[in-house]
């Protein structure tokens, strides 16, 4: 974009006019709040980006006063913690909203995600924004897990050392590679301090970056909603849409009270039930790390679970248990391709047949049975439901490009129909 | 009324996640209360009497369970600080650095054993020491089996034995089962007294664990009271805006 002469710039009085003949405040505003049109049917789904959105926020604050107590070396880390948790003033506070927050952000992002699952918000044209947030998806994976080490509890520690082994199943590199990672020939301080400064710094500042670039896109193509046809076919004399409604103050009203829904149960969880019944924050993690002995069960926290799963479903072979890596790998990359993997001519699932409605709903039962099976011991029926899932889990996307196209659909409306 | 109902509810949805006692003999309930302030001073008491010696419990200040407890300030210097002057220390053991040999492993600290294994582990545990001529210190524990520990608190509670149940061959085999405990000798207190005595001392490590924790829970009923406010209001501002939207 050009500069503009001084003369095209808006020449308002006040503050607000010198600021807007230096900075495009208003226009910014205007453009991406007051005035960007977003469809007037959003339903329940559409909570959990803004939701994401103040996740993210609260990690990033209450991360920030975290670090401020925090010492990232192994002989500190442990007290550290409990000094934050007893002696810092509201440390306990802000230690179980950044603890909560690391598993509400996987919460709000799931559902975020089912609800592209749902109307086809990957679709042509939201390709890229779709690819935007499998990015920052991956991207949250690796602060989660690098944020789980910095208590230096056993299972930090143990799990760190199975997670990191991963690397060591890849041909050739692998053994160099794990060593390289680690810092160290074993997890150690090294590999702590590093993971500080990735999960404080490095992580962060390209998940910000990312959040940025994916609403650009999303502004730029405009929202899609649950009935998955473009708003912008029907306009009135001004060019906004017909079934658009701006931003502000409706949306912005709406989320404030998805906003207190959520609140509401993110503090049922602080100040009742921190630890989730060890699933939020692990028995085992108040013990400080030992290198002699491990946890009675390593199993990773539970927004990982789905994908640890699948890990150990697969079984070695040809001596070597890569394979797993890659199936686990895979089953987040194969995100990326959804948006051409689905080839109906409708996006919603409202107008979709049954097939896809069935395809998904076994994904989904297959999603939540493999975060199931990965907090469980491999023993009795979990590695066999381990291996079906993980089937199911492939094929919902390999088989797409076939039930999506030959699926009867029904007819899809002129406007979108209602609204909350 | 608020409490109990979201605690139950949390509770309900992290069901099934509660673990079970090694080797699969279900934990007693420890049925302890946080709340009950002469329940944890009996605790600290006892803590500090028949556990300090050689169990630290170095995140815990001797001025922070002071304030939290109600422990009058002379009352605590005389009857519960033995190994340091200073009431904002962390309460150490009296423990040298090569006790590991004695027992074996070194005696862990207790600051967060609540957390870890929970009170009902805690409590388990302490009514779990059974006569066990093949360990060295006589006996072994239905709770954690080959536990290091001598059974300190033997005196009072009296000595106890193993009951074993015949293996699955049924007809009384060499395979037996371990299946619980039964009283032996009678110790200087009655069993009601030994389960108060070490309900206490549970309450107080899991009080340990989390000194912050009443205080939390209440808090939060007017955190959640002040979110359902903010939640209508904010519900009817939504309402009040989208009139006009059709």
């Amino acid at each position: 974009m050009a500069a503009r002469p001084e003369s095209a710039r808006p020449d308002g009085g006040g503050l607000l006019g010198w600021i807007d003949q230096r900075f495009p405040l208003s226009q910014l505003w205007k453009s991406q709040v007051s005035e960007y049109y977003a469809p007037k049917n959003f339903n329940f789904w559409y909570y959990f980006g803004v939701l994401s959105l103040v996740v993210l926020v609260n990690q990033l604050v209450t991360g920030i006063f975290l670090t401020m107590n925090y010492k990232p070396s192994a002989a500190e880390a442990f007290s550290s913690i409990e000094y934050i948790m007893r002696d810092v003033e509201w440390g306990w506070l802000i230690r179980y909203m950044h603890s909560t927050g690391a598993s509400a952000f996987f919460i709000v992002i799931y559902l975020h995600m089912f609800r592209a699952l749902l109307y086809g918000s990957a679709r042509k044209p939201r390709e890229l924004l779709w690819i935007f947030g499998c990015l920052i998806f991956l991207l949250l994976m690796a602060e989660a897990f690098m944020g789980y080490v910095l208590p230096w509890g056993n299972m930090s520690y143990w799990g760190a050392q199975v997670i990191v082994s991963l690397f060591g199943s890849l041909p050739w590199i692998g053994s160099g590679l794990v060593e390289w990672i680690r810092g160290d020939y074993y997890i150690a301080d090294a590999t702590l301090n590093r993971f500080f400064a990735l999960h404080v710094a490095a992580l962060p500042l390209a998940l910000v970056f990312l959040v940025i670039a994916h609403l650009m896109a999303l502004h730029e193509v405009g929202s899609n909603n649950p009935d998955g046809i473009d708003i912008h076919d029907h306009v009135d004399e001004k060019g906004h849409p017909l079934d658009g409604i701006p931003f502000h103050p409706y949306y912005t009203v709406k989320d404030m009270v998805g906003i207190a829904g959520f609140l509401l149960l993110f503090s049922a969880v602080i100040f009742f039930a921190p630890t989730f019944g060890g699933l939020f924050l692990e028995s085992p993690n108040f013990e400080p790390a030992n290198a002699l002995q491990t946890p009675p069960e390593i199993s990773p926290v539970w927004y990982f679970t789905p994908f640890y799963a699948m890990l150990r479903a697969v079984p070695s072979f040809a001596g070597t248990q890569v394979w797993g890596v890659m199936v686990m790998g895979g089953a987040v990359l194969i995100l990326f391709f959804l948006p051409w993997l689905d080839r109906s001519p409708v996006r919603s699932i409202r107008y979709r047949g049954p097939i896809y409605k069935i395809m998904l709903g076994i994904f989904v039962v297959s999603f939540v049975v493999l975060a199931v099976c990965g907090l469980k011991p491999p023993a009795g029926i979990y590695p066999i439901l381990g291996r079906v899932c993980t089937i199911a889990y492939f094929s919902f996307f390999l088989l797409m490009p076939w039930y999506t196209k030959y699926e009867r659909v029904k007819p899809v409306p002129e406007r979108v129909t209602g609204h909350a | 009324m608020l409490r109990p109902l979201l605690l139950a509810g949390i509770g309900l949805l992290a069901a099934g996640s509660a673990s079970a006692a090694e080797g699969g003999i279900p934990l007693l309930k420890a049925d302890i209360d946080i709340s009950n302030t002469e329940s944890l001073q009996r605790g600290a008491r006892d803590f500090m009497n028949y556990c300090s010696g050689c169990h630290s419990m170095k995140y815990l200040r001797y001025n922070r369970m002071a304030e939290d407890l109600k422990i009058p300030q002379a009352e605590l210097e005389h009857n519960l600080m033995f190994t340091t002057e200073k009431a904002s220390d962390g309460i150490n053991s009296a423990m040298p650095a090569d006790a590991a040999t004695w027992f074996g492993k070194l005696p862990p600290d207790l600051s967060l054993m609540g957390r870890e294994r929970g009170a009902d582990y805690i409590y388990s545990y302490l009514k779990g020491f059974y006569v066990d001529k093949a360990r060295p210190w006589g006996v072994n524990n239905l709770y954690l089996q080959g536990v290091a520990m001598p059974h300190v608190l033997w005196q009072l509670q009296g000595l106890q034995k193993p009951v074993f149940k015949p293996g699955p061959d049924g007809a009384g085999g060499t395979q037996v089962e371990l299946v619980g405990v039964e009283p032996m000798t009678a110790g200087t207190m009655k069993p009601e007294e030994y389960d108060r005595f070490v309900r206490d001392i549970t309450n107080f490590l899991d009080y340990a664990g989390e000194p912050i924790k009443e205080k939390r829970q209440s808090m939060g009923v007017f955190v959640i009271l002040f979110l359902l406010a903010f939640f209508a209001f904010a519900y009817l501002l939504k309402k009040e805006y989208w009139k006009d939207v059709h």
